[in-house]
């Protein structure tokens, strides 16, 4: 999807590569595939095989990637542009401004995780870092009010700095080890943020207020550029579009020069690429420092949108959705990250609102059905699950267990649709708690089931789904939006562990 | 000194139920290379299951049945129920990934838990739940050295956990089945071809892995009262870094990180502040990890290409 060449990554782990100046074995010795040396043809188009004109997704991929690529990407961009011309509601400018801020951070934590194949955990405290940095620089805290053009460089270096500090154990320790670090590394920065209210400096004899604890800094100033002072989020808005439309040329430029492909090459095996030549410590170190300043310079931004930093912010739940955000567009891909970053930062805002969750939830339902089943299959399995809807509905009422009626438990259109569908007890929670469980225990079940006994249970799955989401989830609208989080993470996972827009990565045994 | 005692004994306290946690960081780590951060997260479960087992057995104040035996039921229905729970997350979520690039397993375990935390919420709500064990031990009972007094409810920890890990030991190395676990950790695939079960050893593995969360997460209950659906992030968090302090993989560096972990929190709370005792055993993790990258009992990899 980034437009390059679908084999580059292959070919940059194997001999005929610039990156070595290696000019590789000559046609004699072997017969060279067209995807390069060790590289199984079948193997290598895998995905390609399995996704090709399969259901309604595959065509429509294939007609985006035909269009040619200043449109594929001047459209979202202008669509941006004249996103806050259309929209004059501060909160949704409010949301824009996030979604750039993640995109931002999705883009720095891409070049860490997604290039260079670090396992960075305490990118969030980069983050961090960067915002405490320039609230320091410009507020009250400290009484300083440096001007932009100094405080702004000067936040990103000093993360920069940290991250280089960070990163220097990388030299020794690999994959693992290196997450385990800067894991820690996150929650030390979280522990001395919260500390940081009282430093017993040598000079003074009173404990000094740095960070201000838990009740963070306030009163941050904006940024001021050129005589042009930034406030409302409106001009941040543009502020931020701007860093990520230089990042995503930047990035798209740099994943094509030597730099980007050894980055690329140490992400699949460190030490073919040692073996190529490539100095692997230096250009680790690189990636982290980079990753480490783009957090930094969101941080700056976040801080200065926010008009205050608060510790809470830089912990692990927005670490959790970041690497949703790259690993569910497909680490290493632009396009993906991108995308990945706008689903992860409106996801929570959308499941806020109790009718657009509910909404997104049946059109997910719905749409996940049609998408992954062939049509005809589809039809029946919601005719399915209608039907078991109204017969649940009859049996429960012959019974005569007390119920809600539709009036009191649903607005909107949907409830209006589902008031005679859905049998809603009257004991809310307790059902909606047993529910929950069952639901839970189906899916096991569900997902060790073979063949056509799936299908039939699909329907008992899809009501118990909507049973929970309608009596259970839809009242806590913040708990819910946490437990859609964390199964669609395991979920993708299992679905597609490349991510939505990566490519499946080729393994030579 | 007997401000010291009193440290002591609380940071070996502490320091049991960490190893505790360790041990099953590491015993999952040493099969599938996997860090399974839902780790944590299987042992609030645990301190759920005791907890609600109490309630069950007439609570705190009127058990129905001897207090002995209460508690014996709330450390078997917690092991089982943990154990059972660890058995589902590596089904559910880590078994389909097992030849996945490294991160999926990660970002799947970050799902898990973050799932198993809001579920307990969603089911249990966001009250803290009290064990209330001095309704049944009264407060002056157990036992005095010098001055340092020492509760029949420390001891019992102390104690269970180095029985647990005195089985754990003996499991791993006189059975038949920790004969295939050390042979799946050693190589995989040559195990494999040893006519190894690898799916039975993995499952038996997080069964015992989380069985050891699920009692630490009793124990903590017994000995400091109150259980949420928050406390196993931080706990986990501790427990790997006694793993990873030890050695991860190695079940001897599990305990001997745990109980060092135990007592330097321990005495950082006592000493300097309470604030600083996380800090301090993160940075001490990451000392010896600049130090002695594998952990202090950790065997140096020796990485064949």
């Amino acid at each position: 999807m980034t437009g390059d060449d679908p084999t580059e990554g292959a070919r940059s782990i194997s001999g005929s590569d610039p990156i070595s100046g290696d000019p590789g074995p000559g046609p004699g010795t072997l017969a060279v595939s067209p995807l390069g040396i060790g590289t199984d043809e079948w193997v290598a188009q895998h995905e390609t095989r399995t996704t090709a004109g399969n259901g309604l997704g595959a065509r429509v991929t294939l007609l985006w990637t035909k269009l040619p690529a200043a449109v594929r990407w001047g459209l979202p961009l202008l669509v941006f542009l004249l996103f806050p011309v259309v929209v004059s509601s501060g909160y949704l400018l409010r949301i824009g401004v996030n979604l750039g801020l993640f995109a931002l951070l999705a883009l720095g934590l891409n070049v860490v995780v997604g290039y260079a194949g670090l396992l960075d955990l305490g990118f969030v405290a980069f983050y961090g870092c960067g915002a405490y940095a320039y609230a320091l620089l410009s507020s009250d805290q400290l009484g300083v009010h440096l001007p932009t053009w100094v405080s702004v460089p000067a936040a990103v270096l000093f993360t920069g700095l940290i991250g280089l500090l960070v990163s220097l154990p990388s030299r020794r320790l690999s994959g693992d080890y290196l997450a385990i670090v800067t894991l820690f590394f996150g929650q030390i920065f979280t522990e001395l943020v919260l500390a940081g209210d009282a430093v017993s400096l040598p000079g003074s004899s009173d404990p000094v207020d740095i960070t201000g604890g838990a009740n963070g800094i306030s009163g941050v100033s904006g940024w001021s550029l050129f005589g042009f002072t930034f406030s409302g989020n409106r001009s941040y808005y543009y502020l931020v579009l701007f860093f990520v439309v230089i990042l995503v040329l930047g990035l798209s430029r740099i994943s094509r020069t030597r730099m980007g492909r050894a980055w690329r090459a140490i992400g699949e095996d460190p030490l073919a690429a040692a073996a190529m030549t490539i100095r692997v410590n230096r250009l680790k170190l690189l990636a982290f420092v980079v990753g480490a300043g783009i957090a930094g310079l969101s941080g700056t931004i976040f801080a200065a949108v926010q008009v205050g930093v608060y510790a809470s912010t830089f912990d692990l739940p927005m670490l959790i959705l970041l690497y949703a955000a790259v690993i569910l567009g497909g680490s290493g891909s632009l396009p993906g990250t991108l995308i990945g970053a706008a689903i992860m930062s409106l996801l929570p805002e959308v499941l806020r609102q109790p009718n657009y969750s509910e909404l997104l939830f049946f059109v997910g339902l719905i749409a996940g059905v049609v998408w992954i089943l062939r049509p005809k299959i589809a039809a029946l399995v919601i005719a399915g699950t209608v039907a078991l809807g109204f017969g649940i509905n009859v049996v429960l009422l012959a019974v005569g267990v007390p119920y809600l009626s539709a009036d009191e438990w649903t607005k909107g259109v949907i409830g209006q649709l589902l008031g005679r569908w859905l049998f809603v007890p009257q004991e809310r929670l307790l059902w909606g708690n047993v529910a929950f469980v069952l639901l839970i225990a189906s899916v096991a079940v569900f997902s060790r089931m073979r063949g056509r006994a799936k299908l039939w249970f699909l329907p008992v799955l899809l009501w118990l789904a909507v049973f929970v989401w309608m009596v259970r989830l839809s009242t806590e609208s913040s708990l819910t939006r946490q437990l859609v989080i964390g199964s669609t993470l395991v979920v993708l996972m299992i679905a597609r562990p490349q991510g939505l827009f990566g490519r499946q990565r080729v393994e030579v045994l | 000194m007997e401000f010291f005692g009193q440290q002591l004994v609380n940071g070996l306290t502490l320091g049991s139920v960490y190893a505790l946690i360790a041990l099953g960081y590491t015993l999952i780590y040493g099969v599938l290379q996997l860090l399974n951060f839902a780790h944590g997260d299987v042992y609030m479960v645990g301190a759920f299951i005791g907890f609600f087992v109490m309630i069950g057995l007439g609570g705190p104040a009127a058990p129905i049945v001897p207090v002995w035996l209460m508690i014996m039921a709330m450390f078997l229905a917690a092991m089982l129920g943990s154990g059972i729970l660890g058995v589902l997350i590596e089904q559910f979520a880590y078994r389909p990934l097992r030849n996945s690039p490294r991160i999926a397993p990660l970002i799947s375990a970050l799902g898990v838990s973050l799932f198993l935390q809001n579920a307990v919420l969603l089911l249990f709500g966001p009250r803290i739940r009290d064990y209330a064990t001095t309704e049944y031990i009264p407060i002056g009972s157990g036992f005095s050295i010098g001055a340092i007094r020492i509760d029949p409810m420390r001891i019992l920890v102390v104690v269970l956990s180095v029985i647990l890990m005195l089985v754990l030991v003996r499991l791993v190395n006189r059975t038949r089945f920790g004969r295939g676990m050390r042979a799946v950790a050693f190589d995989r695939e040559a195990a494999v071809m040893m006519g190894i079960d690898v799916n039975r050893v993995v499952v038996l593995t997080f069964f015992c892995a989380s069985a050891l969360a699920g009692a630490a997460g009793v124990m903590v209950g017994l000995v400091f009262f109150n259980v949420s659906n928050f406390m196993g992030f931080l706990a986990g968090l501790k427990g790997f870094t006694a793993a990873v302090v030890g050695g991860i993989g190695s079940v001897g560096g599990a305990m001997v990180g745990g109980l060092l972990i135990g007592l330097l929190e321990a005495f950082a709370t006592g000493y300097l502040s309470a604030n600083l005792a996380n800090l301090i055993s993160f940075v001490a993790l990451i000392a010896v990890m600049l130090v002695k990258p594998r952990g202090l009992l950790g065997r140096s990899a020796i990485v064949k290409v």
